[in-house]
């Protein structure tokens, strides 16, 4: 099945910043060393530190707003009409 | 005024709430060279808002291999009662029903690539899902940037009750990409994008639109009729986000999504997320989050003429019409000191969250309110959503 | 979408195995959790395998097994791995040391000393260092196979 992107503009500015990154960052030495990361770890931090709430929240927004995706869930799509 | 009943239902199912499937959250983890931590989560949780009641638990256990492998089991129940405004405007009386829901998850840790796999599946009297996906983490550049990378196919059976003669499909893939980049050692950024693409029956059998008697006349009422939708939605989202960390040991998290699809649907939302920690057993959350959406080229809450074939377009449902939400929320989690650092259970928290959600439509309106056709009150609500739930790492 | 696939394959990563020019090690000494203060140059007249880990870092975790193998086994021939935790607090490098249990000595690096003396650019960060305290070779990462090079080096180390 093809894919028809509503928006290509999306899709070039991707690759163009991705890009970017990827050849700029070639040489790169890490600016914030490995031993540095320790804030990250902490849950915090964390972009799911209750992975059943926050995926509940998710269910409840998709299934009454008309948007759907990138909303730092991974998973089977809602399939919500 | 008169109003005539669409075909009688036993029932109006808001399939809006019953997606086919929860959408299942892998973790974007803010460092991919890590599995998952082994914990197993029990939650109970409820909405009540807009006529509507859904509670349930959900379950959810993870073991790891050798630091390797990761496994996970996920179930979830919804038990509905409503008596929402679609329930009600129909003539229809509350209804409840049951949805059932259960997921498996696996990943695979080598070097700082993570790949991951998972199968949901969800069923309710009327309506079936299941979902596949895959995504791979790869860390680069001293794992200062992750690129993520992902697919989902699913596949739903749309049914009917009272009508056995009545069954559809929809086709969904999911695709997509993301960067997280740790910028300095308190702030870490990202930039996700995901298309959704479906194919197939994409309203709801239950739901009508309603239309002028004549289109001349707005004093001689209106009559309803069954949706009419196209059989394909193609959508792009993007989301750009951000995580400080407070030295003091609390963070600041803010995410902004931009949304556009081929039904002209345009949407944006942001969230700001603050995090306090009290000591070391005490951690508090407080969000808000605003979304704004424009309505699909179909919709209307009530149309001049009655829809002339499958290509002309009609849509009332209120979640393609022009609306905002606000939602406050609070959370509140302490860690059992107890458990702390036992043989079996290394931690444990016991939660408590709260949001409160404001929805406001700008033009769908409430016609179960006495007025003249047209010019019903523009409907709103509030919900309130809470979860409690008890997890226990190992 | 074509575009986006082939840029992501220019992607080149920093060596992940090196050779290095005999350069001495840099001397440290650090709290251990054998009840006393390590230095490096204690070590001079053994093969010393050198590893930087965090307690966040998965790979790390898959490689505690495999250093605690190669330890027991050479330790008679004058070996010794040094595992040296980057953790600013110890308290989840202890927990993780409580699953999995080695027997070669960690090092406690709270303050990042050490590891900005071995210009520590990646998690984990492996170097063999030879019985004249000469820095040898160097690895970056862990992925399931790197303990057969390191055995080897370990082996040649030993012979020299």
């Amino acid at each position: 099945m093809q894919i028809r992107l509503a928006n290509t503009q999306f899709q070039r500015l991707l690759t163009k910043a991705l890009m970017l990154l990827l050849l700029g960052g070639c040489s790169v030495e890490p600016w914030v060393k490995p031993y540095e990361r320790q804030n990250f770890a902490d849950p915090i931090m964390s972009a799911d530190r209750n992975p059943v709430s926050s995926s509940y929240m998710h269910h409840v927004y998709q299934a009454r707003e008309g948007a759907r995706g990138a909303e730092g869930g991974a998973g089977g799509g809602c399939g919500c009409n | 005024m008169a109003q005539e009943a669409a075909v009688v239902v036993t029932k109006l199912r808001l399939q809006t709430l019953f997606c086919g499937l929860l959408s299942v959250v892998v973790s974007t983890t803010t460092l991919a060279a890590i599995l998952p931590e082994e914990r197993a989560d029990v939650m109970y949780h409820l909405y009540d808002g807009g006529g509507m009641t859904i509670d349930g638990t959900s379950l959810l256990v993870r073991k790891n291999v050798a630091d390797t492998y990761s496994f996970s089991a996920n179930s979830y129940v919804d038990k509905v009662s409503s008596a929402s405004i679609d329930v009600i405007a129909s003539g229809a009386s509350e209804y409840s029903e049951q949805r059932d829901e259960y997921s498996l998850t696996g990943t695979y840790l080598q070097g700082s690539m993570l790949l991951n796999g998972g199968y949901t599946s969800s069923s309710e009297n009327d309506y079936d899902a299941e979902t596949l996906y895959f995504n791979v983490d790869q860390g680069f550049f001293g794992d200062l940037t992750t690129f993520s990378m992902g697919y989902s196919r699913g596949s739903d059976d749309v049914m009917q009750n009272g009508n056995d003669a009545f069954a559809d499909t929809i086709d969904r893939q999911n695709y997509r990409f993301g960067l997280s980049q740790i910028l300095t050692p308190n702030l870490m950024m990202g930039l996700h994008y995901e298309a959704v693409t479906e194919e197939g029956y994409l309203n709801n059998p239950y739901r009508s639109y309603r239309f002028l008697t004549n289109p001349l006349d707005i004093n001689a009422g209106f009559q309803t009729a069954t949706e009419v939708y196209p059989r394909t939605r193609t959508s792009d989202a993007a989301t750009l986000s951000a995580s400080y960390y407070f030295d003091y040991r609390a963070s600041l998290k803010f995410e902004y999504r931009y949304y556009t699809d081929d039904w002209d649907i345009k949407a944006n939302n942001y969230q700001i997320t603050y995090t306090h920690t009290f000591g070391e057993n005490w951690i508090v959350d407080i969000k808000y989050r605003a979304y704004q959406q424009d309505q699909a080229y179909f919709y209307s809450d009530l149309f001049s003429f009655a829809s002339l074939d499958e290509k002309d377009f009609r849509a009332r449902d209120k979640e393609l019409s022009e609306f905002s939400t606000q939602t406050f929320g609070i959370g509140i989690s302490y860690q059992i000191p107890y458990f702390k650092g036992g043989k079996y259970i290394d931690k444990s928290t016991i939660n408590l969250q709260w949001d409160h959600i404001q929805f406001d439509y700008d033009n769908f309106r409430d016609i179960t309110q006495n007025a003249a056709v047209g010019e019903e009150p523009l409907y709103s609500f509030d919900a309130d959503v809470i979860r409690f739930y008890f997890s226990i790492w190992y | 979408m074509k575009t986006l696939m082939l840029s992501l394959l220019l992607i080149v990563s920093t060596a992940s195995h090196a050779a290095m020019s005999k350069v001495t090690a840099p001397d440290f000494t650090l709290k251990s959790n054998i009840g006393k203060n390590l230095r490096l140059s204690e070590y001079r007249g053994q093969v010393v395998l050198i590893n930087f880990w965090a307690s966040w870092c998965g790979p790390c975790r898959q490689e505690m097994p495999v250093l605690d193998e190669l330890h027991q086994s050479y330790e008679a021939l004058g070996f010794s791995v040094l595992g040296i935790n980057v953790d600013k607090k110890s308290e989840a490098a202890d927990k993780l040391l409580k699953d999995i249990p080695v027997s070669f000595p960690i090092l406690y690096d709270n303050s990042n000393a050490a590891s900005e003396l071995f210009n520590v650019d990646a998690m984990p960060y492996t170097i063999l260092v030879d019985r004249d305290g000469k820095m040898r070779y160097l690895h970056r990462g862990y992925k399931r196979g790197y303990e057969d090079k390191y055995r080897e080096q370990i082996k040649a180390l030993i012979r020299e």
